[in-house]
């Protein structure tokens, strides 16, 4: 950022950045030092504030099986929900890049489930999912007890991963196309004189041309996968049956607001916080490292 | 594109229709089972047709989750978010990028990290300081001593306190305490020319004069994608208005009631007013983004970028 012209004045940019930064001050920095005190804190039952206890909520939520039980959950999710929605998307991209006569109109539709929310989508997932009504009922009516998420955690874990990658379509969609869109056309002709067909000019052109942005989607949509479940998981199957689809974000809520063990929630916030900024980090040094090449 | 083969051609179109329909098909069935009777939504199998009973069922929905004031509160909590942080962001960033301040790059990562952390890892410290905003202004001025010297000057005990929880402004101000926007405008206002600041410069023209009649002209583009982004965003929030509203009668979004259309366990299974509730509740930030979509998807490419 790098400007020959500027304005100087000692107090004007401190009133257009003061806003911001107490915002940032008062919702960002001081609860996320607030984590860090509780995840290191033990409030007393007979009240009398916090006690020091170093690592002794970490050391509690890593013994927890059930603990690691949901951090491999929320790995897996995250593993899936991306695959899969970056799959379909990437697909439908490829085929749209052809720009042939009406793919706007398709092009349009596809960036659709960026716009729904997550709740809203859980709530319509459900409806097409649930056993006993129209359309998975009818399978069951045949193969009865064939398909059951209300008792059966495999199920319901599906369930959540298909809505939840149907949901991120519109967006890696829209990363793909544009991706795809600013490779010099005079590549691929150059690509298909020599003879390659769309399949092979595919993996060795095309994927290879837009891996930044491969890599870059791979990063938002786990991120996503780790924090923005919520919404899905509260309306779908509120992390049963039997916890079998609890992940990391909904059982800080469960243990924060429902168990009050804000010490837990606070050391749990705070492994998920390390997992965020590990994958943002991979992400910055990729990013550098794209720079360096060009 | 190089092959034109009609095979190919062909092969390219039934690809496209088959993602359309993996797209479309949740929509499909919202429409057609909000449109059902409770017979009819019940059938097994479905039929995958819609029926004529739309309306009644979204006024059952309507008045069920109690969706006339919620939508209004939708609206004001999803506006508020769109004209704040649009207003927040481009003077934050005109400041980061125009002018010469000894913290310039400092306020600048301070903003930017927060950008690393979604609001929903720090759920649970960020519902705390809701209960009262000002206490790490109250923790500053303990620490400080100032509290104990005006205690024992005047009698009088600081006792900072706002409460966010149950009002519109704690609905709001969370969301807006994001680098986004200042961001997205920060990547924009770089692209601008020395020259047009020069030129403003000679013309006499003053850093305010040349915000408003340069700067925010030139950046309509960008205006509209963050706003876009930001109104959708914001009306689709579930998790944060779920903590920080008690009250529910008053201050409840229009998202958070999807729970309470859904049938109980072994109440009537009627599907239909859930899908044609869940149909009302969708609309708005869909039909933002089909009317938007060339200006929103330019901005989240630079935005996320």
């Amino acid at each position: 950022m790098e400007r020959r012209a500027f304005y100087r004045n000692p107090v004007l940019p401190w009133l257009l950045i003061g806003p911001q930064l107490l915002l940032v001050l008062v919702f960002f920095y001081w609860p996320t030092s607030q984590a860090l005190y509780w995840a290191f804190t033990l409030e007393q039952p007979w009240g009398g504030g916090n006690s020091w206890v170093w690592l002794d909520n970490f050391i509690a939520i890593f013994r927890d099986r059930e603990y690691w039980a949901t951090v491999a959950r929320s790995a897996f999710y995250a593993i899936c929900t991306t695959g899969l929605s970056m799959a379909v998307a990437l697909f439908l991209a490829c085929f749209v890049d052809r720009s042939l006569k009406g793919t706007k109109l398709f092009q349009s539709v596809y960036v659709w489930p960026y716009a729904i929310a997550a709740p809203a989508a859980g709530v319509a997932f459900r409806f097409i999912f649930a056993p006993q009504s129209g359309i998975i009922g009818s399978i069951n009516q045949i193969w009865p007890g064939i398909w059951d998420p209300s008792t059966n955690g495999v199920h319901a874990l599906a369930m959540v991963i298909i809505c939840h990658a149907w949901l991120g379509i519109g967006y890696n969609f829209i990363f793909f196309l544009a991706a795809l869109q600013m490779i010099p056309r005079s590549i691929t002709e150059a690509g298909a004189m020599d003879g390659a067909r769309p399949v092979r000019r595919m993996f060795d052109l095309q994927l290879p041309l837009i891996a930044p942005t491969v890599f870059f989607l791979l990063i938002m949509n786990l991120i996503s996968s780790f924090t923005d479940s919520f919404g899905l998981i509260d309306t779908m199957t509120e992390g049963g049956p039997v916890g079998s689809t609890e992940v990391m974000v909904y059982k800080i809520y469960f243990d924060g607001f429902k168990g009050l063990d804000y010490s837990g929630a606070a050391a749990q916030s705070i492994v998920l916080m390390f997992l965020v900024i590990a994958l943002t980090f991979v992400q910055f040094k990729w990013v550098e490292k794209r720079v360096h090449y060009n | 594109m190089i092959e034109r083969s009609p095979v190919f051609n062909i092969f390219t179109y039934a690809a496209m229709t088959l993602g359309l329909l993996v797209v479309l098909v949740p929509f499909w069935i919202v429409i057609v089972a909000g449109s059902q009777s409770l017979q009819e939504v019940s059938r097994v199998p479905i039929v995958l047709w819609p029926s004529s009973h739309l309306w009644e069922n979204i006024q059952a929905a309507w008045a069920r989750a109690d969706l006339g004031p919620k939508m209004i509160n939708s609206l004001i909590v999803a506006s508020g978010v769109t004209f704040g942080k649009i207003v927040l962001a481009s003077i934050s960033a005109f400041a980061i990028v125009f002018f010469d301040f000894r913290a310039r790059m400092v306020c600048f990562w301070m903003i930017f990290i927060t950008l690393m952390l979604p609001l929903e890892v720090r759920i649970v410290p960020t519902y705390a300081i809701a209960a009262n905003a000002l206490l790490p202004f109250q923790v500053v001025l303990d620490t400080l001593g100032i509290t104990g010297l005006v205690q024992t000057l005047s009698s009088v005990r600081i006792g900072l306190e706002w409460n966010l929880l149950n009002s519109y402004t704690g609905l709001i101000l969370p969301l807006v305490a994001t680098a986004t926007g200042t961001f997205l405008y920060r990547q924009f206002f770089m692209t601008i020319p020395d020259e047009l600041i020069e030129a403003s410069k000679m013309d006499g023209a003053s850093p305010v004069r040349f915000f408003f009649d340069v700067l925010l002209p030139l950046s309509r583009t960008n205006m509209l994608a963050l706003a876009t982004i930001m109104f959708v965003s914001s009306w689709n929030q579930y998790l944060w208005p779920l903590l920080i509203t008690t009250d529910r009668t008053n201050y409840g979004t229009v998202v958070m009631q999807l729970k309470a259309l859904i049938p109980t366990q072994n109440g009537t299974p009627d599907w239909n007013v859930t899908m044609a509730g869940a149909l009302i509740i969708m609309l708005p930030p869909l039909l933002i983004v089909a009317l938007m979509q060339r200006w929103f998807v330019r901005g989240l490419i630079t935005r996320d970028k």
